[in-house]
Order: structure tokens, then sequence, then C-alpha cells
């Protein structure tokens, strides 16, 4: 192992408390069979999962459920055996807390395997992989759950992938769900790693962790001691450190816009959990049926537990013991990006890393919102080097075009700004207004433009018609010339009188 | 006395040859008017401004023959566009062309339609599917919510069912705080 | 709250602690103040204080604000002192409440109250006073008479006749007339009035403050630290031209208000840039000025108007002097 060169500090970030310690004390523990399961079809970005199964049907564990609609989207599988229930609207961990389709599994307790095959992944290349992978249902397990296939692939041609950084800085608050994997699985991430990185085929793995991780960062260094192409890069603990773009700048210095993919500068990045699914997919033929959920906050006995895709929460929360506090708040991802849940009769999904019991001080009126002073301290911990005051006047004025040419969309919503005010602005909240405000202006625009090309082809096709009607006319009246009219009425006349034989004949027959 | 008046002249012919070079070399090819204000209007294409479409309507804008308040569905927001294109004063959405309604889409009643295809005919946007005598359905993606083919329809068989917000379409809102009165007062 | 959002968890900043931190470094200065000068200046900021405050309470009671949230903002206490202190401390009281009143209700609410003011509330408030009154604000307590309080008293209570008894011009403003008379500077600078090394102990006062501001990222270097390296090179450069017209750099830096304006008054973060580049232009724009009048202008010191004028200017150098964002080219 070599030791690790140049760390390239972003501008901006935060250093918060980190309370990631509430919830390291006690190693993974599995939670087991719930009492039902309920499998969101909207787990990942993209389109909805295609149902495959219909009520009353019998599944078994790893069984598919739904499957991925088109490229981007992820395929949802059968954690366990059992009976379909229902396929109906249930509460979903979203931030607009309305429900959406869902499909209840009843668990028999058996917890039967479909039978699953591990794939000769060294055989084959990447496209094949990549065809697997869609039907895996892996997606980023991070938080962002983007569909983990559409980023195993060469890059542009030019410059093809050089670089796989795996993402272990964990920077949000209070999650461990990483740290806990990484100290737990260093053999299996290992694994992955080196997997991983011979598909893709690329020089160099980095592992870019959070220097708030010893324990981890020991066993890590242990286990890569004979490792040539892989690296671990400690960098300091600063929010948000674990961004995909600027932990790439921290690791490799290198600044990748808003517009672009890191994979146009020969560089792809996985979550530590996501290589750990990777590598259980190919190696072992597991999909993505269970994922390790922080459980911390204001709760007896937080931890970390492993648990199927699709247990219900409030199974969870009870088994932690419930609130010290009783608030009945709680928090979907970490302190900074995560969002309030509607309630905890919600499932767990491939999204939710992390779950907080709300502290006292979280859900307290909080001080006073006052103007602002524009005192810039928002622009100085701007990871982005945005200038979050300018654009917290144009998103609260409504000037969404100014907001937009100040680069709103470049915002990561990442709460650094929010974090440092004096005057406790909500800024982030305005700008998550903005852009779902432009977002919204954009698609009206798309379809006023459809239906104009619409209705402009509407009047064109009439005009068509009503000209080719006037054509059909002319030609009929030019047809029927003098002689033509006359044998015209005749042979008509003759047809009538067929006609009324023929009817007479019938009658008699009747 | 002569000097003064020969170098006013001299000025005005001088900048007057400016100015008309300029017009010809910077010229604008601008979008016509009409398609400016028609991209502003919704093409709902529903006729309650009293025009057989959008496009007429923004062609009657720009000869001046219709004010900018006469479309419901684009609402204020709507005329502040075109107040602000047309470079003239806002006026409130004037009521006889009915009022705004939350976004729409019809839906067939398919037990009851007779497949008369008089809706089809009536839909402005070609949003309907099906032929004589064989049940209507509606491309929902495609529907503008005008409500035309509601009057033709001999059985009454199509309902206007408001958009409903779900996961999919939902957005954040607007945060509100109690306290910030003096800037609030700033942004209405 | 209505739907409460990430994050949610705060840092522990606040309006009212970085206020009271300026006041709290703006004590140095004062004690040196009052060492040197008597207690003249104290009653000064009483009374702008006492002003400031209830003329925000009155303006906050007409607005329907929160009185409480908006008065505990200190915005107003610190206007008021840095008013206070820019005003010569033999000024009567009715100065220093008119200044005030000024700053805070025209200054300040007219144009919308805390974070809508174009302009440093203090500066205009000064300004308006130096245009008003220009005999009493260009006269300082002469040191020599400190301990003369009842004469201070009586001043400050209303009697201007024996004024010129305990008063004396400013270092700045004699330069600028003894140079009228023909002398040159070094000849100036020789005189005990030039010299005056109590007000350069207020100034160093004012200087170790603005140190911790900057060392409890208040306020940042740039401002600052711009405005005297500035104000440095073009003293500098004009004493080389001429030392016999142009004062050296140390007097322009330790005189006058330069101390004080570097780290207390152009740091005003509501009139000033926010960008890093903006405030380095805004600092380079300031001190420019500051000399500009102070040696060709019509008053003493220029500090009020370049503050003033560069304020104006704000809008423009925040829009052209944007940072690159993350990634772009």
């Amino acid at each position: 192992m070599k030791v690790f060169e140049k760390i390239f500090k972003f501008n901006g970030g935060i250093q918060a408390k980190t309370k990631k310690n509430i919830s390291t004390t006690s190693p993974i523990k599995q939670f087991g069979l719930p009492s039902k399961i309920i499998l969101p079809l909207r787990q990942h970005i993209g389109k909805l999962a295609k149902l495959k199964v219909s009520v009353g049907d019998h599944v078994l564990k790893g069984q598919l459920i739904a499957e991925a609609d088109g490229n981007v989207s992820a395929a949802i599988h059968a954690p366990t055996s059992g009976k379909v229930l229902s396929i109906e609207k249930q509460l979903i961990p979203h931030p607009s807390g309305l429900p959406d389709f869902c499909v209840e599994i009843e668990p028999d307790g058996k917890d039967k395997w479909v039978q699953i095959k591990p794939t000769n992944w060294k055989k084959i290349d990447l496209e094949k992989v990549n065809k697997l992978l869609l039907s895996s249902g892996i997606v980023g397990l991070g938080g962002a759950a983007f569909p983990t296939h559409l980023k195993l692939n060469h890059g542009k041609a030019e410059n093809s992938l050089k670089t796989l950084i795996i993402n272990a800085a964990e920077c949000e608050p209070y999650i461990t769900c990483d740290d806990m994997l990484m100290r737990e699985k260093t053999n299996e991430l290992i694994l992955g790693i080196k997997l991983v990185h011979e598909i893709l085929g690329v020089e160099e793995s980095v592992i870019g962790i959070e220097d708030n991780k010893t324990v981890a960062i020991n066993l890590l260094t242990k286990a890569i001691e004979n490792e040539k192409n892989i690296f671990l890069k400690i960098v300091p603990t600063i929010y948000p450190s674990g961004d995909a773009k600027r932990l790439i700048y921290l690791l490799k210095g290198i600044k990748i816009p808003k517009s672009q993919r890191s994979s146009d500068y020969g560089i792809q990045m996985f979550n530590v959990a996501t290589i750990i699914a990777i590598y259980r997919f190919l190696e072992f033929g597991e999909p993505s049926i269970s994922r390790i959920v922080t459980i911390t906050g204001n709760l007896r006995s937080p931890r970390n537990y492993e648990v199927l895709l699709g247990t219900p929460l409030k199974e969870i929360i009870d088994a932690a013991g419930g609130q010290v506090i009783k608030n009945n708040t709680f928090i979907m991802g970490g302190p900074m990006m995560g969002f309030k849940l509607p309630s905890i009769n919600v499932p767990v999904t491939k999204a939710m890393n992390c779950i907080i019991s709300s502290e006292p001080d979280m859900v307290e009126e909080k001080k006073p919102v006052l103007p602002c002073i524009r005192c810039a301290r928002c622009a100085e911990a701007c990871p982005v080097q945005l200038q979050p005051q300018e654009l917290f006047w144009f998103s609260k004025s409504k000037q969404l075009e100014k907001a937009e040419e100040y680069n709103l969309f470049d915002c990561i919503e990442c709460g650094c700004c929010s974090y440092v005010c004096p005057s406790n602005i909500p800024l982030v909240q305005y700008y998550r207004f903005a852009k779902s405000e432009i977002i919204e202006e954009r698609q009206e625009q798309e379809q006023a433009n459809i239906a104009r090309e619409r209705n402009e082809f509407r009047i064109l096709r009439l005009e068509r018609e009503k000209q080719e009607r006037a054509e059909r006319n002319a030609l009929r009246r030019e047809q029927s010339s003098n002689e033509d009219k006359t044998k015209l009425i005749e042979e008509k006349r003759k047809a009538i009188a067929d006609a009324l034989k023929r009817i007479e004949a019938g009658g008699e027959e009747q | 006395m002569l000097t003064s008046i020969l170098i006013v002249i001299f000025l005005a012919a001088l900048i007057g040859i400016i100015l008309g070079i300029s017009s010809i070399k910077f010229k604008v090819e601008g979008d016509p008017i009409i398609d400016k204000i028609d991209s502003i209007l919704p093409q709902t294409q529903c006729g309650q401004c009293g025009f057989p479409g959008c496009k007429p309507y923004a062609t009657a804008i720009a000869n001046g023959a219709a004010d900018i308040n006469q479309c419901p569905p684009g609402g204020d927001e709507g005329i502040h566009k075109l107040a602000d294109l047309l470079g003239v004063e806002y006026k409130p959405l004037n009521a006889e062309h009915g009022e705004p309604k939350p976004k729409s889409v019809a839906v067939i009643d398919e037990k009851t339609c007779i497949g008369c295809t008089l809706c089809i005919q009536a839909c402005p946007v070609d949003a309907i599917l099906g032929s004589a005598k064989h049940m209507h359905t509606i491309i929902e993606k495609e529907c503008t919510g005008c409500e035309l083919c509601l009057p033709p329809c001999p059985v009454d068989c199509i309902d206007m069912t408001p958009i409903e917000e779900n996961a999919e379409n939902w957005k954040w809102k607007y945060p509100v705080y109690k306290i910030d009165k003096s800037s609030e007062r700033r942004v209405s | 709250m209505i739907n409460l959002q990430s994050p949610f968890v705060q840092g522990s900043s606040s309006v009212s602690t970085i206020m009271l931190l300026v006041l709290l470094t703006l004590l140095p200065g004062l004690f040196l103040y009052i060492h040197f000068f008597g207690l003249g200046i104290l009653l000064n900021v009483l009374i702008a204080t006492i002003t400031a405050i209830f003329a925000e309470f009155i303006i906050l009671k007409i607005r329907k604000l929160p009185a409480k949230i908006f008065l505990t903002d200190y915005t107003a206490v610190v206007t008021a002192w840095l008013l206070a202190l820019s005003i010569p401390s033999i000024a009567p009281w009715w100065i220093t409440v008119l200044g005030t009143l000024f700053a805070i209700v025209v200054a300040k609410h007219f144009y919308g109250g805390i974070g809508s003011n174009l302009f440093n509330p203090a500066m205009i408030g000064y300004a308006i006073l130096l245009i008003s009154f220009p005999a009493v604000m260009t006269k300082w307590q002469n040191p020599s008479h400190i301990n003369d309080m009842g004469l201070s008293l009586s001043i400050f209570l209303g009697g201007i006749d024996n004024y010129d008894a305990i008063a004396s011009a400013t270092p700045l403003d004699y330069l600028k007339t003894e140079l009228l008379q023909g002398k040159n500077v070094s000849q100036i600078m020789n005189e005990p009035i030039a010299k005056l090394t109590q007000m350069q102990w207020v100034s160093f006062g004012f200087f170790i403050g603005g140190i911790i501001l900057l060392l409890t990222k208040v306020i940042t270097w740039h401002l600052p630290l711009t405005y005297l390296v500035t104000l440095f090179v073009i003293a500098s450069i004009f004493h080389l031209i001429d030392p016999n017209q142009f004062a050296p750099f140390q007097f322009h830096l330790l005189n006058g208000g330069t101390m004080l304006a570097a780290f207390f008054i152009i740091t005003d973060p509501v009139s000033g840039p926010t960008t890093p580049n903006g405030k380095i232009f805004f600092a380079i724009l300031i001190a420019t000025l500051v000399y500009v009048i102070r040696v060709f202008g019509g008053y003493p010191e220029g500090i009020a108007f370049a503050v003033i004028f560069a304020n104006i200017c704000v809008p423009l150098i925040d829009k052209l002097s944007q940072p690159k964002v993350f990634g772009h080219e």
C-alpha cells in the first residue's frame, strides 16, 4: 500500500457534531422476519417498476415481484416467501407524505429461497453484467437510490474508466450503517472492490473515508496491505465530504460540473454497501432484498439493524426500545439532508440508510427567522461556491429566472447554508421550492408545446380533409357528364328494382 | 449664427446616418409577436377567450382586437407575463370568460359511452381515440382539460377529474414563517 | 412551523452573538478613549445607546414588528456606538441624539429595517451631522484639558460658548489648514497637535478589537486588510512624490477613524458586498476615496462619504464579482 499524497480541500463545508457513537457501540443485528412486508414500487430514481405478480400469488424469497421498466428503473424482489395480500396505495417513506402503490406480502415463515445461481462474471463482458444487474434490483444504497447498472459501463469511449472510488465517507451526522458494515464485513468489501475493479477494468481503486472512523480505517488498512491497486485515502471530517463530486475533488482534485458525470472523467463511484450488494449478487445470485439501517437518536437502544426491505419501520423502532422522550417525530436520512417521515407506519426501502428518532432540539420551534443581514457566512460555507444569499433573495421573491441565472440547479441541497445562518433562515427550503417550481414550469411548457403541435396538426388535417372532399366532389361532378348521367340513373333504377324483387322473393320464402 | 446652424445640421445628419446604419446592421430578427404571445398562452385550446383556439387569440391580442385578460387557464400568472411582454398594465382576469379551475383531465365513463364520435370531432388536440359505435378513450397525457368535449356528448358520459397530487407530481411548498413580516411585505 | 424540513440541526451563531461580539471588541478602544480624553465619550455612547433603543422600539411598534426579537439583535446598539465613537467627545448631547435618530429612523427603518438598509446607518448619521454642524464636528477634545470635567459637562449639556477653551483641531484638520498656510509636512509633523499620541493609542485599541473580530471569524480578512494596505500604498506613493506636501503613511493609518473604519465600519455586512473579490474591490474603493477626500477634498476626514459612496456601488460590485461555481469554467 502506498502512503497517500494530497487531499484537495474543497471550499466551505461545516463541522457539525457527528453523534455517530450513539449507534456504534453494538454490532449490526439481524432483524429477522417481520409480521408483514410492504414493498413500494417507488424505491428508486427513474420509472416505476412493472408489476409481475397479482393478489393471491405465492412468492418465494428472491422472486421477482416487479421488473425494471426500461433502462432507468430497477427491479423489486420478494424479501421472503409468502402470499401476496394486496396491491394498493399505502403510506411510503417519501417527503410528500402521500401514499403510493405497494405490494403487501404475508410471510409464510418458511423463508424459502427461489432458485438462485451465481454468475461466472469473470467470463462475461461488461454489457452482459449490466443486463444482469438490471434484474438484480440493486440501487445506490447511500441514500440516493440511483439504479446501479446505469453506472456500470465504460463511460465515454475516448477516456475510459481509470479510477474506481468507494465512497466510505459517510459524512452526515448520526449515520453509521456504512461504518459498521466496513467493520463487520471488511473482507467481503475488499472482495467486492476487487470484483467491481475487474469488471470495470480500472487501474486503481480508492476508498475515501473520513478520519473519524478509526476502527474501520485500521481494519481496512490491514485488509489491503497486500493489494497493489487498492488505496485508502483518509479525508478530514468536514460535511459534505461524502457528496460524490466533493469526494472526487478531495481524492483526485478534479472539479466535475453539475452538467457532467464522473464517468466522463474516467471515474466511477460506489457506496460501500452497494459494492457488497453487487458482490453478493454476482457471486451468489442474491438480489437486493435487505439492507442495513441505522436506527438512532432519541431511542432506548439505538443500533444498526440488517432488515428485509419492506419491513414495517414501527416494528424496528419497537425493537430498539422506542423513544426516550416521546415526540413521535422521525427523520429518514441524516439530519442535514433527510426528511421528516409522515409516520412510522412506513416500510423500509432501498434508500432508507438511517432513521433518527428526533432529539428534542430538532422538533422544537427553532429560533425566530430574522431578515438576512448579508453576512455571507452561507457563501463561505457553500461547498459549491454558490451565493446562497442571492439565491435566497431570488427564490423568496419568486424571481425564478434570476435564481437559475445564479446557478440554482448547481445547489446540492446539503444544508450547510441553513446550518450556519445567524438569522435562522431556512435557505434550503426556499431552494427546494424554487427548483420544484421551475421544474413544473418546464413540464407545463413542454405539455403546452405538445398541445400546440397537436392542435396545429389537427387544423392541417381538417383543412386537408376539406380539400380532399372538395376534390372528390369536383371529380364526381366531372365524371357525371351527360351520357354517363343517364346511364348512371338507369343503372340505379335497375338496382332498386332488383332489390325490390329480392325483398318480395324473400317475403314469400318466409 | 450661421456656424451654429451649420453645426446643428451637421450633427443631425451625422447622428441620422449612424442611427440609419445601425438600424440596418443590428436589426433583430426576433420571433414575430404573435408567436411570442402564443408561447405564453397555455395551449388549452379551450376557446373561453372567445376565439377558436390559442393562436387566434394570440393574433387578436397582437392586432389589438382582444384584451390580455381573457384566458382563464393561463390564470393571473399568464396575464402578468403577457403584460410584461407587451409592456401594458396588468388587469385582473375578466370574469366574463370564466374562472381559473384546477388542472383537470376528461374521463369517459366507458359503460355509458355509445360511440357517437361527436367528442372526437370536438377535441382540439386529437386526444380522444375510438371509432363509430366503439367505446372512446381519452389519452390522459394529451388532454388539455379544455372541456370542449362535454357539450357535444349526447349521453353526458364525460367527466372532468382534477389531477390529484401524488408522489410523482408532488412539489415542495413555499416556506411560510410567522415572524418575518418586514420581508414578506417586500415580496408581494 | 409549517413543513419542517432539513437541516434539522443548526450551528450556534446568531445575529445577537455577532453583534454582542462587535460591541465587546469595541471596548478596548473605548477604554483607551476614556483614559486619554475623559468621560465625555462615555456620556456620548450612553446617550446614543438610549436614543437608539428608544427610537428602534417606537419604530418597531409602528411597523408592528416584535420589538423584543429585533431589539435583542443589538444592531441598533452597534449603530449607536459606532456613531458616538465617530462624533467628537465634547459635542453637545443634542448632536448625538440628532445623529442617532437620523441613523436609526431614516437610514435604517425608512429603507426597511435591518437587512434592507442600502447605506451604513452610522455613517449616514455622521455625514448629516458633518454637513449640518461642521464647526462642532471637526473640533476634538484637547487632551490637556481632560480634567476639566465641569467644563466638559457644561458643553455637553448645551453651552458651546466656552468651546474653544478645551477643544482643538483634529490632526487631520490641523494638517490641512497648516498646509494652506504655506507650512510643509515635516514642520507640521513636529508640532504637538499633529503628534497626538493619545489619539494613536485609541486607534491601537480599535486595532486590537479588530484582531479579535478576525480571530473569532466575525469578519473576514478581505475588508480590513485590503483597506489598510491600500491606504498605506497610496499614502506612501504620494509621500515619496512630494514629502513636503503629503503626510507619511503612519499619519494616515493612525489618525482619524482609520482603524475604527477598517474593522468596524466598512465591515457592516448589510450595506457591504458579499463576495470575496467584491469585498477587496470595495475596500480599495473606500481607501482611495478616503485619501482623496482627506488630502484633496474639502473635509478633513472622508470616511463617511467614502463609505456612503461605496455603498451605492455595492449591487454592481456584487454582480460583477460573482465567484466561480464549483466545476464551472
